[in-house]
């Protein structure tokens, strides 16, 4: 916000991919989502993922290690739209006010 | 380069993203989805070319961008012009022996407002030259970025800040552009119209795009929760039930003549389309419609609508 | 060293034709144009070039001049080397991609066959295209001749190419007059010119190895300091296009400069004009000189940047400086090429009288005597210690 005009790329040109992961987006929420493991197939078996599919915001982390499947959110992105929560097949999202 | 798209789960989970968290869409936009299993389909290297809107604003407001792969915004209605450019710089380079990478796909990007309208020249002129390059519109059914006003992808009875619905005028008068049709009509080898909420359809489509030499061209139904005033968590369901009602039936035209219905519209075929009202209850957008002055508009809209998907149908050879 | 008479081809050859002789040297990756009466015979006898496998550039024949540019800076984008051609309506079309062109600092060369601007539509010669396009960040360059036509598209690329430059450039020829006129035109041959352009080294271009992101939206916190990099860009142009020239003119034995002067060290009354114009007032101020009228010509070639100090200098010492330009500024204070001199002159310690003469719109003639009907007028504004803003010569009035 503060650089000269000599000090930044020409042309408008922006030379650091994906560098907008330093603006968080979490601060938008009105409701954020809670998940759920127990009936979660993400969780169970390592299928589904449509949270993770569909999310706009590249919010929600799967993760897989030594067999066993982990669900995070990124609440630094999270825009609490809820999609996954309308998604879930097997309702392990549910949403809750900020 | 990939041999197959990730169509799985854990397939998709291994691809590197192309775009990145902290873009500024709206909270619930169908088109981030979109540019998400558009990246699942990806061949290889590749380069985007986007027209000025929704997606091209928000997702590179100086001096943040949120996308990894190489990516050109020029003007609003040249992202096809600018992609030809691309396409043709880079073989020319190649076959003087000055390119270093064997294969680069490139990919026009454009909205409904520059694709159906302003941009459509551009578009055209395109696909007769027959470049190879793949074209996605997204389509959230009017100007989004600037207001939401009407465009050529309007749907007929539409509410948008230039074609309110009134006591005198139920919204948008004129029926939707056959976008894909006319695209179809120039004969090029690939055509399909994808929405996000059939994921692997929409990936498998995509590739099958980015496979064809020549140009291909792909009509994605993108929800937006702002301009159409329907709850920000609907987007991918309201995607499904534009699919179930007809509004945005799913199908591939190969090289302008072989109709294919594609699986989700050959099921909603089968259980008989969904009305139309089902659609227009979900969103602000249409509320007018359901107004005792506007019935029987509603019911042309429906007539319309059905008549449309009969000769769908009998172009796929689908009873 | 001047390569040897032998090594040149000489033909006579149109001004497109010479624009297009100038473009298959180059080496093009992408030529990307839409035909408009009388820049059409730079892309024909290009496409036949490549017909006959002489260039290996992809033509593309786009549907549009706003495409033209389009695809033009798609093609620069990916580090290619490109250019295009057009004129009057065609460049109006394109205006928008213009600005983007310069602003995305894209090295594209854009070779224009000057011509009139509807309404109504007339396809003759006036620069009212040019000086529509003024103020998009574009470098202009205006010829006389067919030879400086040729010598001028080549060094345009190189100009535009150097990394302390990286801007598009227009060369503008007369459309009809010089576009369509045959002229003695001496070409190097291919190796030299191959060895002077070399190939394109993009500064920057879209590379999947390194991937950037190119014509953001920039806010009021930033739009102002792209604009800034871009004055600075272009102000750096004339030192570059010396040295570019400095280099060409080696190999050629011919040199430009930002303007030629012809007589004007003990002139009264010195004539400033552009492209074809420059040759009838030469000839007219040898015929003057003959009667006893110190009359001297300024032909400028650098419109954009103009030459601010420079002018004023070779201008500073006449009584009067007679302007004859061939474009309009409705409702301005004075006409382009006049505004820029008046301009240049405001704090120079010795101003002549400024005379703007529009002529020649709509490619009517400006033979010799109106050059002289202007002259009279210059040296009776002179006694009179005055003289109007502007006046039209030449029309029915």
């Amino acid at each position: 916000m503060s650089e000269k005009y000599n000090e930044i790329p020409i042309a408008g040109n922006i030379i650091e991919p994906g560098n907008s992961k330093k603006y968080k987006t979490g601060g938008w929420r009105a409701e954020r989502p809670i998940h759920s493991d127990e009936k979660c197939l993400w969780i169970k078996n390592g299928t589904c993922g449509r949270c993770w599919i569909f999310c706009p915001d590249m919010a929600v982390i799967l993760t897989e290690k030594d067999g066993k499947y982990a669900y995070a959110y990124n609440y630094d992105y999270c825009k609490g739209c809820g999609i996954c929560a309308k998604e879930c097949p097997t309702d392990s999202i549910h949403m809750e006010k900020e | 380069m990939s041999d197959k798209p990730a169509v799985s789960i854990k397939d998709m989970l291994k691809c590197e993203p192309i775009l990145s968290s902290g873009h500024r869409m709206c909270a619930g936009c169908g088109a981030p989805p979109l540019i998400k299993l558009m990246g699942m389909a990806l061949r290889g290297p590749t380069i985007v070319c986007n027209n000025t809107g929704c997606l091209e604003v928000a997702t590179t407001i100086y001096p943040y961008t949120a996308w990894k792969i190489p990516w050109i915004h020029v003007a609003f209605e040249n992202a096809a012009a600018v992609a030809s450019g691309a396409i043709e710089a880079i073989n020319a380079m190649r076959a003087k022996g000055r390119y270093k990478h064997e294969h680069v796909d490139v990919i026009a990007l454009g909205g409904d407002g520059s694709s159906f309208d302003i941009g459509f020249g551009a578009i055209s002129g395109a696909l007769e030259r027959g470049h190879d390059l793949v074209y996605m519109c997204y389509d959230n059914g009017a100007y989004q970025n600037t207001g939401i006003q009407r465009s050529g992808a309007t749907f007929q009875g539409q509410e948008t800040t230039t074609s309110w619905g009134g006591s005198a005028i139920p919204g948008k008068l004129e029926r939707k552009k056959p976008l894909a049709e006319i695209v179809a009509a120039h004969k090029i080898p690939y055509v399909a119209t994808a929405e996000a909420s059939n994921y692997r359809d929409f990936i498998t489509k995509f590739r099958k795009a980015l496979d064809v030499v020549g140009p291909a061209f792909i009509h994605a139904f993108s929800p937006c929760p702002r301009g159409w005033r329907s709850p920000t968590g609907d987007s991918i369901s309201l995607s499904k039930l534009a699919v179930e009602t007809g509004l945005h039936p799913l199908y591939e035209v190969i090289d302008g003549e072989e109709w294919i219905m594609s699986g989700p519209s050959k099921r909603a075929a089968e259980a008989g389309l969904k009305p139309v009202d089902e659609y227009f209850k979900t969103q602000g957008q249409f509320k007018h419609l359901f107004k005792p002055e506007w019935e029987d508009f509603r019911k042309r809209i429906q007539e319309q609508v059905t008549h449309d998907w009969e000769l769908l149908k009998k172009r796929c050879g689908v009873d | 060293m001047s390569i040897p008479k032998d090594k040149i081809t000489v033909e006579g050859l149109t001004g497109d034709a010479a624009i297009a002789h100038a473009l298959k040297q180059a080496d093009l990756d992408v030529l990307a144009a839409y035909p408009i009466t009388p820049q059409t015979i730079i892309v024909e006898d290009y496409q036949r070039f490549a017909a006959d496998g002489e260039v290996k550039a992809h033509v593309i024949p786009v549907e549009s001049e706003h495409s033209a540019m389009s695809a033009c800076v798609g093609a620069s984008a990916v580090g290619g080397r490109v250019a295009t051609a057009s004129a009057s309506a065609g460049l109006a079309l394109m205006w928008e991609i213009l600005y983007c062109a310069a602003s995305m600092r894209m090295p594209i060369v854009f070779t224009v066959a000057n011509r009139a601007l509807s309404g109504p539509i007339n396809i003759h010669n006036d620069h009212s295209d040019g000086m529509g396009m003024r103020d998009s960040g574009f470098i202009q360059l205006y010829c006389q001749s067919c030879q400086e036509a040729y010598d001028t598209t080549i060094m345009a690329f190189k100009l535009a190419e150097r990394h302390d430059v990286l801007l598009p450039v227009m060369v503008g020829i007369d459309g009809f007059i010089v576009s369509h006129n045959v002229e003695r035109v001496e070409m190097l041959p291919d190796d030299v010119v191959t060895k002077f352009l070399g190939v394109r080294e993009p500064f920057i271009s879209l590379d999947p190895d390194n991937p950037i992101t190119m014509g953001p939206l920039a806010l009021t916190d930033y739009y102002f300091e792209f604009k800034e990099q871009q004055d600075e860009a272009i102000m750096g142009v004339p030192k570059a296009y010396n040295e570019v020239e400095a280099e060409f003119s080696k190999l050629t034995g011919r040199k430009y400069g930002l303007f030629e002067t012809y007589k004007t060290d003990d002139a009264d009354i010195i004539i400033i004009a552009m492209s074809s114009m420059g040759g009838t007032a030469k000839v007219v101020a040898e015929a003057m000189r003959e009667k006893g009228d110190k009359v001297g010509v300024i032909r400028l070639k650098m419109f954009r940047p103009f030459p601010t100090k420079e002018i004023a200098k070779a201008l500073g010492k006449a009584k009067a400086v007679a302007v004859f330009e061939k474009a309009m500024s409705f409702g301005a204070a004075a006409h382009p090429l006049a505004l820029e001199v008046r301009t240049a002159l405001y704090e120079a310690q010795e101003r002549p009288m400024i005379v703007d003469f529009v002529v020649g719109l709509g490619g009517r003639d400006v033979p010799p005597i109106t050059f002289v009907e202007g002259i009279e007028k210059t040296k009776e504004y002179l006694k009179k210690g005055k003289a109007p803003m502007y006046e039209t010569l030449g029309v029915r009035k």
